[in-house]
């Protein structure tokens, strides 16, 4: 798997097939990116699980936070990552002990770690690193275009609406 | 798995532009509306918030607005966008994210004449000072650099005389400094050249001129590179320190390589206010659409009537960089390899008043103060735009007395020339 380069049906294919995800590293700080992204993959109908070891047991966005994904009360089908490329071994550790494992693990922006990914990828994990799933949602969906980001997506066909004014979907 | 990268005339009409979600309508529509209803108050705190992204109000952002911004980031190969009112209120919203009162940058002093109006003389009043540099010499901005210094400011094709810049080389002294590099591609347009991929951070245009093209619509863009890193240094805290009216995030960290973009809309957009009108945003969309091709012709246009002045016995000089014997013509090759673009000067033997009489002779050029239209346009400079100058600041500017300032239009050419002709004839 070549992780210097994603292509768009690729990681579509993964936005739209996942339902559940679990944050690690998910801050209660509102000006925190893992607090924006969790708030943002809510909003498209994402199940979200919080994990923070120094906010467990309070509620991040209205939603339990768990100390471990071990203490998770459900499978996830996704992994975000929010933490440093440096941590990333360690969470790989807690993920491949998860049962089930998730489908996906995804790292993001500036996290990096190739030889945990090949261990994920080992047991059939799919990895994306250094990526941000709300950018990429919204990139693929065409609302990043909405404040001038360049989304790289160029389509004649409908957008996605999803309920609600403003907000896209991405297509399937 | 890597994902096809369209070319630049593709770009010039998708990029950006999906179908309008409830019409169908294929052309990108005017929304001209002030603003824009929230589903509740949570989404409404979410887009104040900058945590959706999404329209508030149009002084901030607009659905129009916004394909026109995607386009030139995909045009230019940048990150993000922001069209705003006007090239100069581009330039305003660049350096007030990068300044302080206080602090310094160093421009080329080759410049469009109301940027250095803007430059030397506005911008005083904020305490930010512009150091003067020589674009043909690198070396020379390094000198004015010291520890207030912001930012490099050059032009790609240098307004009036259309001197093209060693853009890679102004980039390494930027960035040697740890400073970002700003380019004015308004004369080159990216159907040209696209300086990003020669080293700068940011670029700035008129879209007034060449990429609305029709002489009809005010506009400017600011498009961000995504190559700067913000928090390198403590130089821009605009960037790097969190902002207090928005919760305390900070914006390079949040926003990543589209940082720049983004505070330049949610700070200076938001709050010096000059917002492009949705119709005009619509009007220059459509004239990018036929950049390619009206750029080409233009610049085959002007490789004809520049060669036809050179040879005419009441012009004494012609600087244009796409004449092979130009000392500018190798640089050019390097960095436009497609054509010198529209615009150049000539000098009369007869002067000053030789330079009215040519203006005033002309029946189908027309004689005004802009470049980039369909139309042939015309100037003296001396006259008109760089009249506020010096006689110095004029020839230091490539205006001085004798120098008359074409853009040629997309026309046929020996009907440009025959009027040139005739006119030169009165002269």
């Amino acid at each position: 798997m070549n992780h210097d380069a994603y292509c768009n049906e690729h990681i579509a294919g993964i936005l739209n097939s996942v339902r559940t995800i679990a944050v690690v590293g998910a801050s209660a700080n509102v000006a925190r990116p893992s607090y924006f992204v969790a708030k943002y993959l809510i909003a498209k109908g994402y199940t979200v699980h919080p994990v923070n070891p120094g906010q467990a047991g309070n509620e991040i966005l209205g939603r339990p936070v768990y100390a471990s994904l071990a203490d998770l009360p459900e499978p996830v089908d996704m992994v975000d990552v929010f933490r440093g490329s440096d941590a990333v071994p360690g969470v790989t550790d807690a993920i491949l002990a998860m049962e089930p494992l998730p489908k996906v693990v995804w790292m993001q922006l500036t996290v990096r770690h190739d030889e945990s990914a090949a261990r994920l990828e080992e047991r059939g994990i799919t990895v994306v690193m250094n990526r941000c799933p709300k950018i990429e949602y919204a990139r693929l969906s065409g609302e990043i275009g909405w404040n001038g980001v360049n989304s790289s997506v160029l389509s004649s066909r409908r957008p996605e609406l999803r309920s609600g004014y403003q907000s896209f979907g991405i297509r399937r | 798995m890597s994902q096809r990268v369209p070319g630049f005339e593709t770009l010039a009409i998708h990029a950006g532009a999906q179908p309008d979600p409830a019409t169908g309508a294929r052309i990108t529509p005017i929304y001209q509306t002030t603003s824009y209803v929230f589903n509740d108050t949570d989404h409404a705190a979410s887009l104040f918030g900058l945590q959706a992204f999404g329209n508030i109000y149009t002084r901030i952002m607009n659905p129009t607005q916004a394909v026109l911004e995607e386009r030139l980031a995909a045009l230019e190969g940048g990150t993000a966008a922001l069209a705003v009112a006007s090239g100069h209120a581009a330039q305003l919203i660049v350096l007030h994210t990068l300044m302080s009162s206080g602090d310094n940058f160093v421009s080329a002093r080759q410049l469009y004449g109301g940027s250095i109006n803007q430059f030397g003389h506005s911008f005083k009043n904020f305490g930010w000072e512009v150091r003067w540099a020589d674009a043909k010499d690198p070396d020379s901005f390094a000198g004015q650099i010291d520890d207030r210094t912001k930012a490099i400011f050059v032009e790609s094709f240098a307004n009036p005389a259309g001197f093209v810049t060693d853009i890679a080389a102004l980039a390494k002294v930027a960035h040697d400094a740890g400073l970002p590099l700003i380019v004015d591609n308004t004369m080159a347009t990216p159907y040209l050249l696209r300086p990003i991929e020669h080293g700068a951070d940011i670029v700035v245009h008129s879209l007034t001129k060449f990429l609305g093209g029709h002489g009809n619509s005010m506009g400017g863009v600011i498009v961000d590179g995504g190559t700067f890193d913000w928090s390198a240094s403590d130089k821009y805290p605009m960037l790097s320190r969190p902002r207090e009216e928005y919760g305390g995030i900070v914006l390079h960290e949040t926003f990543g390589n589209f940082g720049f973009a983004i505070a330049c809309r949610v700070l200076g957009l938001r709050d010096l206010g000059p917002a492009i009108a949705p119709m005009n945003a619509f009007l220059i969309l459509n004239g990018i659409e036929t950049l390619p091709l009206r750029m080409q012709r233009h610049c085959d246009n002007a490789l004809v009537v520049a060669r036809h002045l050179t040879g005419h016995d009441k012009v004494d000089w012609v600087e244009y960089s796409g004449l092979p014997d130009h000392p500018n013509h190798a640089l050019l090759q390097r960095y436009s390899p497609n054509g010198a673009g529209a615009v150049f000067t000539f000098g009369l033997k007869g002067g000053y008043e030789a330079g009215v009489r040519f203006v005033e002779g002309l029946e189908i050029v027309s004689h005004l103060a802009n470049i980039g239209d369909t139309r042939t346009l015309v100037i003296h400079p001396a006259s008109t735009t760089h009249r506020q100058l010096t006689d110095e600041q004029r020839e230091a500017a490539g205006a001085g007395n004798n120098v008359v300032r074409l853009s040629i239009g997309i026309e046929n050419a020996p009907d440009i020339i025959a009027d040139i002709d005739q006119a030169l004839a009165k002269a």
